[in-house]
Formats: C-alpha cells, sequence, structure tokens
C-alpha cells in the first residue's frame, strides 16, 4: 500500500519478480521433499534395523504410536507381521526411488539416442522407428507392463527393463522434434561445414540443446514411473516378496482394513507426497526452461 | 476429407497389427510350456505331444505366428484353460461391465471438470483458480490403486454407506467410477482452463467485447466453443489411461470386468486369455482413436488440410 498509485512499469516488474519468484519456489521445495525422501530412505531402514523377512508377530498390528516391547515406539504402527510400518514405509520408498532413477537412466538414455538417430538421420530409420512408437503408444503402458511383467517373473531388475520398454518412447520422441527443430540452424550448419563428422554434430553440436527438454520429461516421468512400480507390485507381478514396496504394502493392508487401516493408508500418503514433488518439479522446470513444451 | 479418413484407417489397421505382434512375441516368450500347463504335470510325453501337435505348437513360430493372426482376425484367440470355454467369450461376458464403468468415468469427468476449469480460467490466479489448481495437481499425482483402497475404507467399511466390491447392484459401481474418474478429472479441467485461457487472448473474443457483449455472452457461445476442441482430443487420448487404470481399479473392487479378467489370467498362467484382454483393450483403444481423430478433423478443417 504506497501512497502513490505504482505506475504500470512498476506493476509489470512487480508481478515479474513474484512469477520468477514462485517458479524458484515451486522448483526449491519439492527437491528439498524429494531430498528428504532420498535421505530416509537410506537411513531410516539402517536405524531401524529393518528386515523385512523377520516377524515379530506379538506386535502385529498395532496402532499408531504404540509402544514396544523394546522401549521404542511405533509412532506409524505396525504391519501384519509385526514390523515397523515407517521402517517399511522408507525401505518401499527406496525401491521407489531406486527404480524410478534406473528405468529413467535406461529409458532416457536408449530413448534419447535412437530419438537422436531417427531425427539426424530420417529415412528408413525414422519411419521404423516412429511407427514403433505409434504402436506402442496405442498400449496404455500399464498393459504392456503386466503383459511383459507376468512373462519375465518378478524383481526389481525386471521391474525396471519392463518399465524402460514402456517408457522409452516419450524421450525418443522429445529428442527426435529437438533434434528436427534444431539440425537446420545455422550453428549446426556451421559445424558441419568445418568439417564434423555425424558423431560429432550429434553428441557435441545437437545433444546439449536437446538436454533442457529432456531434462522435463525425465522428472515428469519419474515420478509416474515410481506410480507404475506400485501399481505392478499392488497387482503382484512387481517387487518379489521379501522386498517391500510402497505398492505391495498397500496391497498387504486391503485384508485388513476392518482391523488395522493405516497399514494401506500411510504407505499410500507417502507415494503421494513423493509423486506430487515430482510432478510439481516437473511443471517448474517446464515453465523455467521450456514454456512450449506441452505434454509430448 | 475422404483421403484423410483413408489414412487415418490404414495407420489404425497398421497399428492393431503391430500389438497383436508384440503380444504374440512377448506371450511366446513366457518360459513355460502351454502345454504343460493344461495336461498337468501328470501327463505322459506321448499326450503332451498330442497336445502340442493339437495346438499347433510343433509347428515353426512362423506358421503359429500366421495362424494366430488369422484367428485373431476373427476373434479366436483360443480356449481358456481354467475354465474351458472361449478366451472371447469369457471376454464378451465381462466386457460391458467395464464398458459401463469407463463411460460413467468419464461422463462424470466431463461434467466435474467443466465447471471447474471455467471458474479457474474467470478467477486466474485468484483464490478459486489457486485452489482448482493445486486440487487437479494433487488428482492427478494420486495412485489410482490407493485411493480406491481409501474409498473403500471411509464409505463402504467405516460410514457402510456403500457396498463395497463385486458388482451385484448399481451402487456397487459408485466407488470405482470415482476412483477411475479422479485423475482423469485433473487432466481435463487443467485442459478446460488453459484452452479457455488461450482463447480469451484471441482477437474475436475481444470483437465480441469490443461489441458491447454481455462477458456471459462472450465467455458461453463465443470462446467456450473453440476452447472445447482440445478437449475433445484429450477425452480420446486419455481413454486408453482410463482402461489402462481400469485395470488397476477392478482388482481393488473386484469388479467382474476386463481388467479383472485380465489380472487373474495373468494371475492363473491362462495366456490364452491374458493375449485376448491386450489386445481387445487395444484395440478399443485404437477404435476410440480413430473416431476421435475424424471427429476432431471434422470439427476443426485445420486438422486435416494439415497433411
Amino acid at each position: 500500500m504506497t501512497a502513490a498509485p505504482p505506475t504500470i512499469a512498476l506493476q509489470t516488474m512487480q508481478r515479474a519478480r513474484r512469477a520468477r519468484g514462485g517458479v524458484a519456489a515451486r522448483i526449491v521445495v519439492p527437491l528439498v521433499v524429494i531430498g528428504i525422501f532420498v535421505v530416509a530412505a537410506i537411513v531410516v531402514p539402517i536405524v531401524y534395523h529393518y528386515d523385512p523377512l523377520h516377524a515379530e508377530l506379538l506386535v502385529r498390528l498395532k496402532p499408531p504410536g504404540t509402544a514396544m516391547p523394546d522401549g521404542s515406539t511405533a509412532f506409524l504402527g505396525t504391519d501384519q507381521i509385526g514390523s515397523d510400518l515407517f521402517a517399511e514405509m522408507m525401505d518401499g520408498a527406496r525401491i521407489s526411488l531406486l527404480v524410478g532413477a534406473a528405468t529413467i537412466v535406461v529409458a532416457g538414455v536408449i530413448g534419447v539416442l535412437l530419438g537422436m538417430l531417427a531425427g539426424y538421420f530420417g529415412g528408413w530409420l525414422d519411419m521404423v522407428l516412429m511407427r514403433i512408437a505409434d504402436i506402442q503408444l496405442a498400449f496404455p503402458s500399464i498393459l504392456l507392463a503386466i503383459l511383459i511383467a507376468s512373462v519375465l517373473g518378478q524383481g526389481v531388475l525386471n521391474v525396471v527393463i519392463v518399465l524402460s520398454i514402456a517408457n522409452w518412447v516419450v524421450f525418443a520422441r522429445v529428442a527426435r522434434s529437438q533434434v528436427l527443430t534444431l539440425k537446420n540452424r545455422e550453428y549446426v550448419e556451421a559445424a558441419r561445414t568445418l568439417g564434423a563428422g555425424h558423431a560429432h554434430l550429434i553428441f557435441r553440436t545437437l545433444l546439449p540443446g536437446c538436454i533442457a527438454p529432456i531434462l522435463v520429461i525425465a522428472t515428469v516421468e519419474f515420478g509416474q514411473v515410481i506410480l507404475a512400480e506400485a501399481a505392478l507390485s499392488f497387482l503382484g507381478v512387481g517387487m518379489p516378496l521379501g522386498t517391500p514396496s510402497l505398492g505391495s504394502t498397500i496391497s498387504n493392508g486391503t485384508q485388513y482394513l476392518a482391523t488395522a487401516w493405516w497399514i494401506s493408508t500411510l504407505p499410500g500418503i507417502a507415494l503421494l507426497i513423493l509423486v506430487l514433488a515430482t510432478g510439481v518439479l516437473g511443471d517448474a522446470l517446464r515453465d523455467r526452461f521450456d514454456p512450449k513444451l506441452r505434454s509430448a | 476429407m475422404l483421403g484423410y479418413v483413408i489414412r487415418r484407417v490404414l495407420l489404425a489397421v497398421f497399428v492393431l497389427w503391430g500389438v497383436a505382434t508384440v503380444v504374440f512375441v512377448i506371450v511366446r516368450m513366457v518360459p513355460a510350456d502351454p502345454a504343460l500347463l493344461i495336461a498337468g504335470d501328470t501327463a505322459t510325453p506321448e499326450q503332451l505331444a498330442a497336445l502340442r501337435h493339437l495346438m499347433g505348437l510343433d509347428q515353426p513360430l512362423i506358421v503359429q505366428y500366421g495362424q494366430y493372426l488369422g484367428q485373431a482376425l476373427t476373434g479366436n484367440f483360443g480356449v481358456s484353460y481354467t475354465q474351458g470355454v472361449p478366451a472371447m467369450q469369457l471376454i464378451g461376458q465381462v466386457l460391458p461391465n467395464t464398458a459401463l464403468l469407463a463411460v460413467l468415468a468419464c461422463a462424470l469427468a466431463l461434467v466435474v471438470s467443466f465447471p471447474l476449469g471455467l471458474l479457474a480460467a474467470l478467477r486466474v490466479n485468484r483464490f478459486g483458480d489457486r485452489a482448482v489448481t493445486t486440487g487437479s495437481l494433487v488428482a492427478q499425482a494420486l495412485p489410482g490403486f490407493w485411493i480406491g483402497v481409501v474409498l473403500l475404507l471411509i464409505f463402504s467399511r467405516t460410514l457402510k454407506w456403500l457396498p463395497s466390491i463385486g458388482l451385484s447392484e448399481p451402487s456397487n459401481l459408485v466407488l470405482p467410477v470415482i476412483t477411475l474418474a479422479l485423475p482423469f478429472i485433473a487432466i481435463l479441467t487443467r485442459m478446460t482452463r488453459s484452452g479457455l485461457l488461450e482463447v480469451v487472448g484471441e482477437g474475436y473474443v475481444n470483437t465480441a467485447r469490443a461489441k458491447g457483449l454481455p462477458e456471459r455472452t462472450v465467455i458461453f457461445p463465443h470462446a467456450v466453443r473453440n476452447a472445447l476442441i482440445p478437449i475433445v482430443t484429450v477425452v480420446g487420448l486419455e481413454f486408453g489411461t482410463l482402461l489402462g487404470g481400469a485395470v488397476v481399479t477392478e482388482t481393488v473392487f473386484s469388479f467382474p470386468g476386463i481388467g479383472k479378467l485380465l489380472v487373474s489370467s495373468i494371475q492363473t498362467r491362462d495366456y490364452s486369455v491374458a493375449q485376448a484382454c491386450v489386445v481387445v483393450i487395444a484395440a478399443c483403444f485404437v477404435v476410440i482413436n480413430l473416431v476421435v481423430d475424424l471427429l476432431y478433423a471434422y470439427l476443426d478443417p485445420r486438422v486435416r488440410l494439415a497433411k
């Protein structure tokens, strides 16, 4: 509330500053949240001596806040075999983060490489790759994942393979379209004129220009992959027994809804916070680096 | 327009062939011997060989593939070994349920998201907009299976307002429809909002305002009509996600639909049913997208003239 009415220029400046501040907060806050998850996922299972195969049947299905016989407090309760739910959730988050990161790296490297090659060389390679992409986008990707997972069997590595197969297309499409817009720019022409070979043009000249949109897509996909892993584990085709995942913990809890509501409910909230953080981060990065990039 | 229709139909046929092929390849990678699954461990080697011959498993892979494609064209995906009836018959029994679920979820999403998106667009950056935008962000991050479990816990276990699982009465539909619709509502709300905001900046809307039309008339027939076009496409595209979500939702609610059938057939290693489910779901998706594409081209001449 200033005495003189603010000029239009001042208003615009203030609005721009506020918008920039907003974007910065939307990048920093989710990063902090994800960071807390990473630290907790590493530290908590160690501190609690968490062992997924160890059953403590005397303290099973205890509600949040129950004092345990060893003097500690299970402040999120215990599950159907007496494991501390908080430790189990953080161990599950570890799997979620691990699978998410590994999948993004595998799908990202394969997708970006193929997408760039398709965009750069065009011709039959481009044709074949993009038709494969068309076919794959005709599947709801969870369907493909369920089918492949049922064939490969359960396991961390298999889930990463399944989700990479289901997700490389997105990276390929983004990388391809980015290469298509960049490859006739003057700086690329200049490099070519100076005698740069295909490999140099692709990796040294074009790749840097693809990084920003790929980073945005990777962030958005990270959350989606975590959700997909949880869904696969919930359906029983994801993580094997003995490897707790947020999805399988929720699934186990459904049998105890009447007596122990917390087993299914709390891991879902953790999952929601994690996915929400990546979603907000993805949106903010998109606004920051690439306003034109919409769902690709 | 005719050329566009032909191109689109050909692409759809190609995609369907691709889907059928991918499914064939994946299912043939199964380490388990289908004949052994059907005959059981007690079968003699002669019985197994006879069964393999009957199922065509002793033929070269390429011949099997040809037979599979030919049969798939006529909707024949073999017999379910757990239930002894054709896979398509099982699907025929449950597909109407899934269709009902998906259509109701779609309708609910449209009815809820349109006013929300409109509200957000008309009050950009004010409280109403912030609330709607944040809400849709959260709804998009919701794990579908988890929200299903939470709804069950609240409305069926605790409040006892609604029946829990199965499909014996219409009220069984309420929770699955809400579960399935939630992420869809989120996406459609965001689309409606951004679509309207884009249109509002265009010249013809300014003209309508300059003519002195009341704001209501400017928004309603003028702006909304063009903002609807991208929404039609998103509904088509997201319908596939909806069908994928149905797999999870149906499992949570033990809802007798094609998704539940898929998951249970995979658990019992009944691959003829599983592959039929996947092909049918993908086919539904492709056909719906084809219809949406054609509808889109009809609504917006720029699309069919572009390529």
